[in-house]
């Protein structure tokens, strides 16, 4: 077991370092960053000192080195926008992204399975038909329209909901800020968690009618009915009980891309979070903000993974034979 | 209800009535940051408006952009102009309540002029700063210059107290391992303070108590919001979420217009935006005409300027928001603009001058272009590609981001291009500035011509504009100015196509004073 366990987080280590290296060829090419810092009527002897300062007439392999010994040190450098620790910034942006997310999964969660069960027992009422429809434009419409859309809809036209960033937020602790403390948190966070957890939902939607229409089919379904129960504990207590196991292992799942995902929902709604960071930071060549998201991202993948991983193998006894084996 | 109690509630009702017509909070989207709160770090345009809400100058300048007293009262120039004498202004204050003196501005001289700032050239080198006494400085100039203070209202004078205090007595350096206090904090005289600031979230600005002059605004709060996506910002202020936005998308004019809650208020700006040809190399990089370079030859150069319509670019490509230009710098900047004219868009003629240089079946040549830069400069460079294929041209448009184009074709990647466009303001809003910087000899180790990226050369013009620069009489440096337009004009060094147009969304419940440098100032904003 502490073998596999040691294998696995070497094979981890490798594949951060391969994110870092990709994430480090691709900078060469997103443009010259002392550009974006300076003025337009900047002196060239001026910016070539920049350049020579921040260490980008190096060679790609001596800043790369530079770059993965620091982030040994969890010194991600200073963003050449904002002249800030890239460490503090991220953690920051860090509370807004995981809320939202945290927001989309509840709702892709909640309403993906209410509405997959629906369909699963009422397989031919116009609702579920309507539904099925629905989750076909929730998987075939890109976010950005979506999220467009509804600020259309719900800002500029109703006013019932505002059309961008977090609303009033509270401090928790030293280092988290939370938008669920107040009204009007909880109102900018409908649209964009919607938009966000779109895909998802309809992504469980689907799996949940399938599974139960699988289940509802088994001998034990079927045994549970000659014995008398009623309608409501065979579904519910049954059929949906066993439905929710791999609506759980694809939701854990789910959730390192939505916040990784949360890019384009977070631009749309301007909604103050890492992706709205990353993605001003490719516009402005912020290396240290792109290499450290990016970095992130590729960490936060590879422990999702890890952990599934591990949690196979100690459910599985096949598994665990195998390893021992 | 006794008579007392009436009274009781009509006061509260007044006063709460008083209380909430006075709560003026305008709300503030741009799509830039503001990112460093250091007045020396960036120098670009939407970053000095907005420090220019906290800081002030020695000199301001007004809502027609005309130079003004500031922090200095008043002014003499001494010696022919190689001698300042500043009257600063008494009993001004700092938003941490130190006495504003000539102190803090040789400090503010000496921080601008060190390593790490990008407003470097502000101060001239070798221009010495005396006191006088507290509130009296001279300053000694190594040559004249009668144009010194034409940047003075963006160099922001920092406390020396304040900064020595916080370690940001040095410019806040691009490389910083640690954040400077300035950077995150600001402590200036002007009539807003910063009450907090998270870069590239929020900003919030509060009034000065103590703010010298009498405030035009009638505001108690300014929320700053970036919202870069240009769909959300128009959608915000639609919705009524955000009172005033920069810029307004061209193709949502008409829809911001037709919205009861908001409208654009549009106008000319002073940036310039052109078109530049390579006429230094002997063979161009990219082009299919090999061993000499077309754009050498003005007859080229004229056929190019013939084959542009500037007018249909205006209006096909700018939806009328432009103003077709024959000069490379704004007519609001140079007082004989309006002498000059485009030559005639004529696309036979162009093609017999093609044929003249040798050219009967046009050439090809590579384009850059950057296409999240100005105001539709991709269309724009779309356009002329179209045009100058009717005079037998073939471009090959290369239109990218403003990172990788900036890295091509500006000096630091070598100036890597054969025909460009771009986009000038002069930062001293002066034409000197368009001589020297774009229209200038470049030269190894020397800043002329830095930003001629096509190496156009006459010694002729770099003599006046070294004379243009020391001239002290507005009359003739006008006419030497003009001399030296006649000859970049009649020479076609560039094909200049228009001032693009400002438009910012404003609520319909907020009047402002929009000044063509595109320097959104809300303290000349009022609320309803």
């Amino acid at each position: 077991m502490l073998a596999f366990v040691v294998r696995r987080i070497l094979q981890s280590i490798l594949v951060m370092l391969a994110v870092a290296l990709i994430a480090f060829t691709l900078f060469r090419f997103v443009g010259d960053p002392v550009n974006q810092m300076v003025g337009a009527d900047t002196p060239q002897a001026e910016v070539e000192k920049m350049r020579e300062v921040l260490g980008l007439n190096d060679s790609t392999l001596v800043q790369f080195a530079r770059f993965i010994w620091n982030a040994l040190h969890f010194d991600f450098g200073i963003s050449y926008q904002f002249r800030q620790s890239v460490t503090a910034l991220l953690a920051e942006r860090a509370p807004a992204t995981l809320e939202l997310a945290l927001a989309a999964a509840a709702f892709a969660l909640v309403v993906g399975v209410l509405m997959g069960v629906y369909c699963a027992l009422r397989k031919d009422g116009f609702l579920a038909k309507l539904f099925q429809a629905v989750s076909l434009v929730g998987v075939s419409l890109p976010t950005f329209l979506i999220g467009i859309l509804l600020i259309y809809l719900f800002s500029v036209a109703l006013n019932w909901l505002p059309s961008n960033g977090r609303g009033q937020v509270v401090k928790v602790g030293d280092w988290w800020t939370t938008g669920f403390l107040t009204v009007s948190g909880w109102k900018a966070l409908i649209l964009p968690a919607i938009t966000l957890g779109l895909f998802q939902m309809t992504l469980i939607m689907r799996l949940v009618r399938s599974e139960m229409l699988e289940v509802l089919r088994t001998d034990y379904i079927k045994f549970a009915r000659a014995r008398g129960l009623t309608t409501r504990a065979i579904h519910f207590g049954h059929a949906l009980k066993n439905t929710l196991i791999p609506v759980i292992t694809i939701t854990g799942l789910q959730l390192g891309s939505i916040i990784a995902f949360a890019i384009i929902t977070e631009t749309v709604f301007n909604w103050p979070g890492m992706g709205l960071l990353f993605l001003k930071a490719v516009q402005n060549v912020d290396i240290p903000i792109m290499a450290a998201y990016l970095m992130l991202i590729g960490f936060l993948f590879v422990m999702i993974n890890l952990i599934v991983d591990l949690l196979y193998a100690f459910v599985d006894p096949r598994l665990r034979a195998a390893m021992q084996g | 209800m006794s008579l007392r109690k009436l009274l009781l509630v009509a006061s509260t009702t007044l006063a709460l009535g008083i209380t909430m017509a006075s709560a003026k909070t305008l709300r503030y989207a741009n799509q830039g940051d503001l990112k460093s709160l250091d007045p020396y770090t960036l120098n670009e345009t939407t970053t000095n408006a907005h420090l220019g809400h906290v800081y002030e100058g020695l000199t301001s300048r007004g809502k027609n952009l005309a130079i003004g007293p500031g922090l200095a009262e008043r002014w003499e120039i001494l010696d022919g102009a190689k001698k300042w004498r500043f009257h600063l202004r008494k009993g001004v204050k700092f938003h941490n309540g130190e006495d504003f003196t000539a102190d803090d501005v040789i400090f503010s001289a000496d921080r601008v002029r060190a390593q790490g700032s990008n407003f470097q050239t502000r101060v001239p080198k070798g221009a010495k700063f005396n006191k006088i006494d507290s509130h009296t400085l001279e300053v000694e100039l190594e040559s004249p210059n009668p144009i010194l203070i034409a940047q003075w209202d963006t160099w922001y004078i920092v406390s020396k107290k304040w900064a020595e205090a916080n370690g940001s007595a040095a410019p806040t350096p691009a490389a910083a391992t640690t954040p400077s206090h300035i950077a995150l904090n600001a402590n200036g005289t002007g009539p807003f303070r910063i009450e907090s600031h998270q870069a590239g979230v929020r900003t919030v600005f509060k009034p000065h108590a103590g703010w010298w002059g009498k405030p035009e605004h009638n505001l108690t709060e300014i929320i700053f919001t970036p919202i870069p996506n240009d769909a959300t910002r128009v959608a915000a202020l639609l919705a009524g979420d955000v009172d005033v936005i920069e810029p307004v998308p061209v193709q949502d004019i008409a829809r911001v217009n037709g919205s009861d809650k908001a409208r654009v208020l549009a106008g000319p700006e002073l940036r310039t935006i052109f078109l530049g040809f390579d006429q230094t190399r002997d063979e161009l990089l990219e082009s299919n005409v090999k061993g000499k370079n077309p754009f050498k030859d003005v007859r080229v150069r004229q056929a190019f300027n013939m084959a542009i319509d500037k007018e249909t670019i205006k209006s096909r490509v700018m939806r009328g928001l432009s103003t077709p230009s024959a000069l490379m710098i704004a007519p609001e900047l140079f007082a004989f603009s309006a002498a000059y004219q485009s030559p005639k868009f004529d696309p036979d003629g162009a093609k017999k001058l093609l044929a003249d240089a040798g050219y009967p079946n046009g050439f090809e040549v590579g384009m850059d272009c950057p296409n999240d830069r100005y105001v539709n400069d991709g269309q724009i460079c779309q356009a002329a590609v179209g045009m100058l294929a009717r005079i037998g041209v073939k471009v090959n448009l290369n239109a990218q981001p403003k990172a990788q184009y900036f890295a091509k074709v500006l000096k630091s990647g070598g100036y890597k291009t054969s025909f460009y466009l771009l986009g000038w303001t002069p930062g001293t809003f002066d034409s000197h500035n368009v001589l020297h910087d774009i229209h200038g000899c470049r030269a190894d180790g020397s800043p002329r011509g830095e930003s001629n990226l096509g190496g156009y050369c006459n010694k002729e013009v770099d003599a006046l504009t070294d004379k243009i620069l020391v001239e002290g009489d507005s009359a003739k440096r006008n006419q030497m100015i003009k001399q030296a337009f006649d000859i970049t004009t009649k020479e076609f060094a560039y094909v200049p196509l228009h001032q693009q147009a400002l438009a910012w969304g404003i609520s319909r419940d907020v009047t402002l004073t929009q000044r063509a440098d595109n320097s959104v100032l809300l303290y000349w904003a009022t609320k309803k």
